[in-house]
């Protein structure tokens, strides 16, 4: 198990390298670190102290290794904007993020499962009439619009037309000012964002879910469990589940990308200070290090993703174990 | 009742709406088994063998239309609700089926889901339960029981697992077992290790067996009397000796023909088949089933009625032929 | 058949029954209209065939429709639209949706029908170039290194793995600011981003395929590489190119409103629905809130036809596919 993991994890690190340079390079040439100063008094000779400052004037491959073996000691460098440390700028972000994405995970796994499991039970039922249509309209609506819209509908109009102190669910932030931990608070606040992350992904992976089950439920074996005398339910939830889950375990990996694009969206609606922000934010001022820092946190979680993934999987399907 | 046939099928018929049409899968079988009695159920795929089988056990889709009676020791089965039926299923109606590798759930272990056939029906205490699971493995011929048990289906090669299939079939004793192709999917020299577990079964629980195949070679020697269908049809039923020594329809007949024999001289002699292909089962030619590939076929006969089995002789055994009486006048007139 | 002395001859059923009697069997395909009309297949056949299948999905059928309708009022807008483009009147009563202005009117007295159909065009536009781009040049790479594998298959295999870690944003961001952002750059960028998961996904079906036994059997009778690529495996991926295409545009038209919602797409003085949707992000709550709902509206409708027309597809070239 041990050398499964180190040997995925080594295989990573070439791809990590040449990405980091690629990306240096695009942004290099794409943003100018120095455009904020264009506006200060005597611009030209403070662009020219920051350009020397900046290491802008030697050759980029030069200008990466620099930076990639500050990098690998911990040295993430400053912010060209804010003059943060961008260490902590992006493990503050990733708290954010974080919080969003376990709740997101969750909530979308857990209803598009049991979605997916009725669907495939009671097929053709009304309920799988309305949940399928439901999905379609989730996998074509665009999540940004479906935000808006949540804010305008949910939150905004109640409160106006009730004439309500505060709306009912928040839209700024994870908490309001004053507040933390977990409370009503932090749950007004989670609902909105945390159903635009998971709406996508509910609709896809309840499809898939009821598509998982229904192969499964016309599996041989489940055939032999109803002939033991099984009563129903144990046949569906317990030889009939376990199996079709794998194929979602397998899809929630190839999807995290996905999830991690649609919380740029979101917390830039949200207004949460997450990752997704932070690298909106660098991406406009061409804030190499940060986004740099921002783009390798992220492969490292998508690797780590995909490893807890195969692990999982391994746990459930006894066939795929590595021995 | 004591006078009660074990299990007993009355004019048994099956249909399925498709997009095509009804297919009768099933038309008007009917059949009795009486105590640690075996019958064999012998027809090409698709005559409907498989398919009365799980009408029995209630395993039929839900869109399957089933008309006629099914009694279990007198007991009407085809009323039952899915729940009724659960108590009987297993413990004294019992499956095994035609293919191990998939009829067995890939992520639990074997030794769990034979006891998992236990536990359905009573409790018991766990090292009770284990060394029962451990002693019907032996049974059923798999050595090492004790770490087979603890090992999943893909680890048990194809042999071993139609065994485990067996041992889980018959952990509650059932007064009927019904093994729909046991051996289909194996070898021929795994074939007959199966066929041999399964006597040593039928010694040792002294169920009634329904053994159903296509192939007559696994019948020969283990059937006290046999069935044969076609097209969802009975053509044939009485003891092995009548049907496989004075077989009295030509279907029968032609099966017995196409099994190559090494009591035989093969000079030059082609293997005899059947021609023509089995007909779709929604649209049946009128009258007798086997009508358009059947060598004594004649018309105004066996294009008109539908053909029922019919007693021929004495004892219990009946043929659905129009023409059985003409057909085999010769062989009637000796016995 | 042997037929005994008074037997009746089969009835022999004309030529032109035989086409529609496999017409009406579900599962016919090449092969079958070979045994039973005993003459070369008739490839005409074999369209009407797909196009029947396709017209009995009823959704497939009306969301084409309503396609069309949509296709035609954008791209026709300058004889369907009710005033001239962009025309702005500051003096203008902001109202909503009534008899004058169908879409009501925004913020700088532009009739947003108006406004909407002109937007669609460019939505539309570069949703389905990039759509139709990345579907082929994805189809192409996948087909060609699933086949040929080898060095070919690992050089793509590790280029798209490159582009799996560096986020799909962060590339459009920076191509787009490199390269300008004019509507034909951005299509080539989108596509050039979208076409990998295609290539990917396009090679393993066609490492499967060319296991299966007929590539076997035409290698073996002497068919060269290119010949078995043309005539064998890409008529079998015909239908999934054409579903995976819909699935392309649907997924570009969304990605495309994303990045202008966020500002890194479409830039005034153009416009797309996306960008709409970002500049009336400040209406929520306000009376001008039907600003926010048309453009999501058609963005939501287009797509879902899309996809509709996509299952409608998927259908009449594999019926047997469980979806």
């Amino acid at each position: 198990m041990l050398k499964f993991v180190l040997r995925r994890i080594l295989f990573s690190i070439p791809i990590l390298i040449i990405s980091s340079l690629l990306v240096f390079w695009g942004i290099r040439l794409a943003f100018d670190p120095t455009a904020r100063y264009r506006q200060s008094r005597d611009a030209a000779r403070v662009i020219a102290e920051k350009r020397k400052e900046f290491g802008l004037d030697r050759p980029i491959l030069a200008q990466w290794w620099s930076w990639a073996t500050k990098f690998v000691r911990g040295d993430w460098g400053v912010s060209y904007t804010t003059d943060d440390h961008v260490t902590s700028m992006v493990s503050r972000a990733l708290g954010f993020t974080m919080q969003l994405i376990f709740w997101g995970m969750l909530i979308s796994l857990v209803v598009a499962v049991f979605v997916g499991v009725y669907s495939a039970v009671r097929q053709y039922s009304f309920g799988d009439v309305l949940f399928t249509s439901l999905s379609y309209l989730g996998v074509a609506m665009p999540p940004f619009w479906f935000a808006l819209l949540l804010i305008q509908f949910t939150s905004v109009w109640p409160k106006t037309h009730w004439d309500l102190d505060r709306p009912i669910f928040f839209f700024v932030g994870l908490h309001s000012s004053g507040q933390s931990g977990i409370n009503m608070d932090y749950v007004r606040h989670l609902v909105l964002p945390v159903l635009t992350l998971s709406v996508q992904s509910i609709a896809v992976w309840s499809r898939f879910q009821r598509a998982s089950m229904l192969d499964v439920l016309s599996a041989d074996y489940i055939r032999t469990a109803r002939a033991k005398g099984l009563p129903r339910r144990k046949v569906i939830l317990k030889h009939g589940l376990r199996n079709a889950l794998l194929p979602l375990v397998s899809q929630t990996a190839v999807d995290s990308a996905a999830l991690f694009g649609g919380l740029v969206i979101t917390e830039q609606i949200f207004s949460i200070p997450g990752m997704g922000r932070l690298f909106l934010a660098a991406l406009q001022n061409g804030d190499v290090n940060v986004l740099l820092a921002w783009m390798l946190t992220g492969a490292v979680f998508v690797i780590l993703f995909n490893l807890i993934a195969d692990i999982v999987y391994g746990l459930l399907d006894p066939r795929i174990r590595v021995q | 009742m004591a006078d009660d046939p074990l299990l007993e099928l009355t004019n048994l018929s099956v249909k399925f709406p498709t997009d095509d049409g009804i297919v009768h899968a099933v038309d008007n079988v009917s059949y009795s088994l009486a105590e640690g009695e075996t019958l064999g159920i012998v027809g090409e795929s698709g005559s409907g063998k498989s398919v009365t089988s799980l009408a029995i056990l209630g395993l039929l889709p839900k869109r399957a239309q089933i008309t006629g009676s099914v009694r279990f020791r007198g007991r009407e089965l085809l009323t039952l609700s899915d729940k009724e039926m659960q108590p009987l299923r297993g413990k004294n109606i019992a499956m095994i089926f035609q293919d191990a590798l998939t009829s067995l759930n890939p992520v639990f272990r074997v030794g769990d889901q034979i006891a998992e056939s236990i536990t359905a029906h009573r409790t018991l205490g766990k090292d009770q339960l284990s060394e029962r699971v451990i002693d019907l493995l032996e049974l059923v011929g798999i050595p090492n029981p004790k770490e087979r048990a603890n090992q999943y289906p893909h680890e048990f090669s194809g042999g071993m697992r139609q065994r485990a299939m067996i041992a889980m079939s018959i952990a509650n004793e059932p007064d009927v077992l019904i093994a729909d192709e046991p051996t289909t999917a194996l070898d021929v020299t795994i074939q007959a290790q199966v066929l041999e577990v399964m006597d040593r079964v039928k010694d040792r629980t002294s169920s009634a067996i329904v053994l159903i195949t296509h192939d007559l070679g696994v019948i020969a020697g283990v059937a006290d009397r046999v069935l044969v269908m076609y097209a969802g049809r009975p053509v044939e039923i009485g003891t092995a000796d009548e049907i496989f020594y004075k077989p009295r329809h030509p279907y029968a007949e032609g099966l017995l023909a196409s099994l190559p024999r090494l009591d035989r001289r093969s000079g030059g002699e082609r293997l005899h088949r059947i021609k023509g292909q089995p007909p779709s089962l929604v649209l049946l030619p009128p009258g007798c089933a086997f009508n358009p590939r059947c060598p004594h076929a004649k018309h105004n006969i066996c294009d008109g009625p539908r053909p029922e089995l019919v007693s021929i002789g004495r004892g219990e055994h009946k043929s659905a032929c129009l023409r059985v009486n003409e057909i085999y006048a010769d062989e009637m007139a000796v016995s | 058949m042997t037929l005994s002395d008074e037997e009746t001859a089969p009835e022999l059923i004309p030529i032109d029954k035989i086409e529609e009697i496999i017409e009406e069997m579900p599962e016919a395909d090449e092969g079958d209209l070979e045994l039973v009309a005993g003459a070369e297949p008739v490839a005409r056949s074999q369209f009407r065939l797909v196009t029947r299948r396709f017209f009995r999905h009823k959704a497939a059928v009306i969301s084409l429709f309503f396609l069309t309708v949509v296709l035609v009022m954008c791209f026709g807008a300058s004889w369907v639209a009710p005033f001239p483009r962009n025309k702005i009147d500051l003096l203008a009563e902001i109202v909503g949706p009534g008899r004058d202005h169908l879409f009501g009117v925004d913020q700088l007295g532009r009739d947003y029908f108006t406004e909407i159909l002109y937007a669609g065009q460019v939505s539309l536009k570069i949703g389905i170039a990039v759509g139709l781009i990345s579907t082929v040049i994805g189809f192409a790479a996948g087909a060609i290194a699933g086949y040929f594998g080898g060095a070919i298959d690992n050089a793509l295999m590790r280029f798209t793995d490159l582009f799996l870690l560096i986020p799909g944003l962060a590339i459009l961001a920076v191509a787009l600011k490199y390269f300008g952002y004019k509507d034909l750059t951005i299509i080539l960028v989108l596509a050039g981003v979208a076409w990998m998961s295609v290539a990917r996904v396009v090679r393993s079906q066609v490492l499967s395929l060319r296991e299966k036994e007929f590539v076997e059997a035409a290698r073996a009778s002497g068919a060269s590489s290119r010949r078995i690529i043309l005539r064998h495996i890409l008529p079998n991926m015909l239908g999934p190119i054409m579903v995976n295409a819909t699935l392309g545009i649907a997924a570009a038209i969304i990605v495309e409103a994303t990045l202008s919602f966020l500002g890194f797409g479409i830039q005034p003085p153009k416009s797309s629905w996306g960008k709409m949707l970002s500049d009336a992000e400040g209406q929520i709550g306000g009376k001008s809130a039907y600003l926010l709902y048309f453009p999501g509206l058609m963005l939501l409708i287009v797509v879902l036809c899309v996809n509709f027309i996509g299952d409608g597809l998927r259908d009449a070239f594999d019926p047997q596919a469980k979806h």
